[in-house]
């Protein structure tokens, strides 16, 4: 009873104050639902136009609520459709990335773990300076890169093939894995080196058992980094390669701008999101662990 | 059974030098503790000791054999860490058996190491388990174990007790103690702790600024410090410091201290010092379990007690004693009481002070001037 009546003392204070607390939160809401709305809007578009008929894209334009539906694009973009006069889809294009990204980011992201492992547990003079300047390739824009490496691939007699742009990946992303794997390391208790030293072990030794177990979390991190970084570039893949060897960013770009006839856009909107499908994957699967490698601290 | 000597060791990084002529020797089954504070150069000696930082100059020498260029696996040594260093991603045995994987040793000796240490530690139980399941003191163990698995010829402890909790600390205190005198190997131990040093080592040495300010056993360090660093870093309270003035009362030798009001306290000493600083000026340390409240009774039984009359300015009740700050001319010094009869607020106490216990150092070199017939 005593509590009733305290509770109707301060009503109209705490209704207005509740009913304030509720009306700034829908306009957060809103707020937020609306640009969430914008920023889906063209991957909308996409999907939907590659389910719709190519008549009926034409006829109610690009942009339109999807009035027809037909699974015709998605084969037709994989296997048959013609880009320069070869007629296989993109599906060579997309075994060329996989052949491209996988090993690039295998390879890059070892590098980074036993270039960090060095930096931060096997300093030596000048290490310091060494990493400052493997950290500037991380500002660096890829197309000052451009000429160099076209010289560098010419004389490997490397370029229009996928097994150069494996390595121009590899070595472009060594900064970045760097980084994040000397990061990760720095944090791990140098005592744990020192204890293993005594127990016998040696440079690979302690990087095998002590490091490489203690690493998952930040080789999630550089693994997805990597991937997508890879698979999503095109313009090494543009520049060095061409027609069969091209992986699949740059086939994309070849599909959009060859305009034989009418513009295909319910093929070229299935290739887009053929080619969408690894990245979103991985991210997909190691998101989470995205997250936690990049927010976690040292290990106790 | 081993022996460790170490002469004329130098440690520079760049322009600083860390250690500045280091010598010291280690006996078959010895165990030795360096004490300082940090910065002294301890933790450094150490790691030079394990080869884990290169040696400037000087030689360091495991059963006679020069290692300085020799690594630390070659060595033939153990060591426990402070932070214990245990492999997050192995199991307690893992731990304990990655070293001698690393030497080759056969699994079944590994097993019959692993089974012998696991038992001295009382850690069975525990073996499966990784060290982010076990507690601080746990932990502890299996770092210990790690080291006795390697059966070495030293052992290194790098301040392992530091991150336990008061309690578990004193305990893991008298588990190595026990520990080394089941084992007797040779031991180094590197504590700030003034108290670990005294419980567990057959000989300390204090060090201070990259030397060696003392090495002798606990008792003699307690006793006669070398000079007034090494008489304050060792025991707690720490021991009182009075300037005074050498003096002759009767033609018996005495220490003339100022007291509040410009009078003079004399204080007879038992036994005449050996030598004497240019001007006389000296000072007198008293530990504070030298300072009582005097009464003529004591007197009789204690014969170097000497007299004068301090206000008691705080008092600090711990249950088994009561510490007192009492004023003594411009100074402040402290006292260790019974805590029937301590001293009270307010109070001017009339002290004893047992002469035959205290310390004279040089003011000008800081050392101890030796006291008693030459």
């Amino acid at each position: 009873m005593v509590d009733a009546t305290y509770d109707i003392a301060l009503d109209p204070l705490a209704r207005s104050a509740s009913l304030r607390y509720a009306a700034g939160r829908i306009a957060i809401y809103s707020f937020l639902g609306f640009f969430a709305l914008i920023y889906l809007l063209p991957l909308f578009v996409v999907v939907a136009n590659s389910f719709r008929e190519l008549p009926e894209i034409t006829r109610n334009g690009l942009i339109a609520l999807p009035h027809s539906f037909s699974l015709k694009a998605w084969p037709q973009a994989w296997a048959h459709y013609c880009v320069a006069g070869t007629c296989e889809g993109i599906k060579r294009n997309f075994y060329n990335s996989l052949i491209m990204t996988i090993p690039a980011t295998i390879a890059s992201t070892l590098l980074g773990a036993i270039n960090g492992y060095v930096l931060s547990k096997w300093r030596f003079p000048g290490s310091e300076t060494l990493f400052v300047c493997i950290l500037l390739g991380v500002f660096m824009p890829g197309q000052v890169a451009l000429l160099p490496w076209a010289y560098i691939l010419g004389n490997l007699r490397l370029s229009d093939s996928v097994y150069g742009l494996i390595l121009v990946h590899v070595i472009q992303g060594i900064s970045f894995t760097t980084l994040f794997c000397r990061n990760y390391y720095v944090n791990i208790p140098d005592d744990l080196i020192k204890a293993a030293r005594i127990d016998g072990a040696g440079f690979w030794r302690i990087f095998a058992k002590i490091i490489l177990p203690l690493s998952p979390p930040i080789l999630i991190v550089t693994v997805i980094w990597q991937f997508t970084g890879i698979w999503n570039e095109f313009l090494f893949g543009l520049v060095f390669t061409g027609g069969t060897q091209q992986p699949i960013t740059a086939a994309l770009v070849a599909l959009a701008t060859s305009q034989m006839n009418a513009h295909p856009y319910d093929v070229a909107s299935s290739a887009v999101l053929i080619g969408a499908i690894p990245p979103l994957l991985i991210y997909l699967f190691g998101g989470k662990y995205f997250v936690r490698g990049l927010t976690q601290g040292a290990i106790k | 059974m081993a022996t460790l000597t170490i002469s004329g060791l130098h440690k520079r990084f760049g322009t600083v030098e860390v250690l500045r002529g280091i010598d010291l020797e280690a006996r078959t089954g010895e165990f030795v503790a360096l004490v300082g504070p940090s910065g002294c150069g301890k933790s450094t000696l150490l790691a030079m000791i394990a080869g884990l930082e290169s040696v400037s100059e000087g030689e360091i020498r495991i059963d006679g054999r020069l290692v300085n260029s020799v690594a630390p696996k070659d060595r033939d040594i153990a060591m426990v860490f402070q932070s214990y260093a245990l492999y997050p991603t192995m199991t307690a045995r893992q731990n304990m058996t990655f070293g001698m994987e690393s030497r080759g040793v056969p699994k079944a000796e590994q097993e019959a190491a692993i089974k012998r240490v696991a038992a001295l530690l009382q850690i069975e139980p525990l073996l499966n388990r990784k060290p982010g399941q076990l507690s601080g003191g746990q932990r502890q163990r299996v770092a210990m174990g790690r080291a006795l698995v390697r059966d070495p010829k030293l052992f290194l402890f790098d301040e392992p007790l530091s991150n336990l909790d008061a309690k578990l600390r004193v305990d893991m205190r008298t588990e190595i103690k026990k520990l080394h005198l089941r084992v007797g190997k040779t031991t180094i131990y590197v504590t700030h702790d003034q108290i670990e040093a005294m419980t567990l080592a057959s000989r300390i040495a204090v060090m201070h600024q990259g030397s060696i300010q003392q090495f002798d056993e606990p008792q003699v360090v307690y006793d006669h410090p070398a000079n007034i660093f090494v008489a304050g870093f060792m025991g707690s309270p720490s021991m009182n410091f009075i300037p005074g003035e050498l003096t002759k009362v009767d033609g018996h030798p005495a220490v003339a201290i100022a007291l509040a009001g410009g009078e003079t306290a004399m204080l007879p000493l038992p036994q005449p010092p050996q030598s004497r600083p240019a001007n006389g000026k000296v000072v007198l340390g008293v530990r504070p379990e030298h300072l009582f409240r005097y009464d003529p009774n004591l007197k009789s039984q204690k014969a170097g007690l000497a007299m004068l009359t301090a206000p008691v300015e705080v008092v600090e009740p711990t249950g088994a004693e009561t510490h007192a700050v009492l004023k003594v001319g411009e100074r402040e010094i402290v006292g260790r009481f019974d805590p029937d009869g301590a001293p009270r607020l307010g109070e001017l106490l009339p002290l004893g002070i047992d002469m035959a216990h205290a310390c004279l150092f040089d003011p000008d070199t800081q050392a101890l001037i030796r006291q008693g017939s030459a």
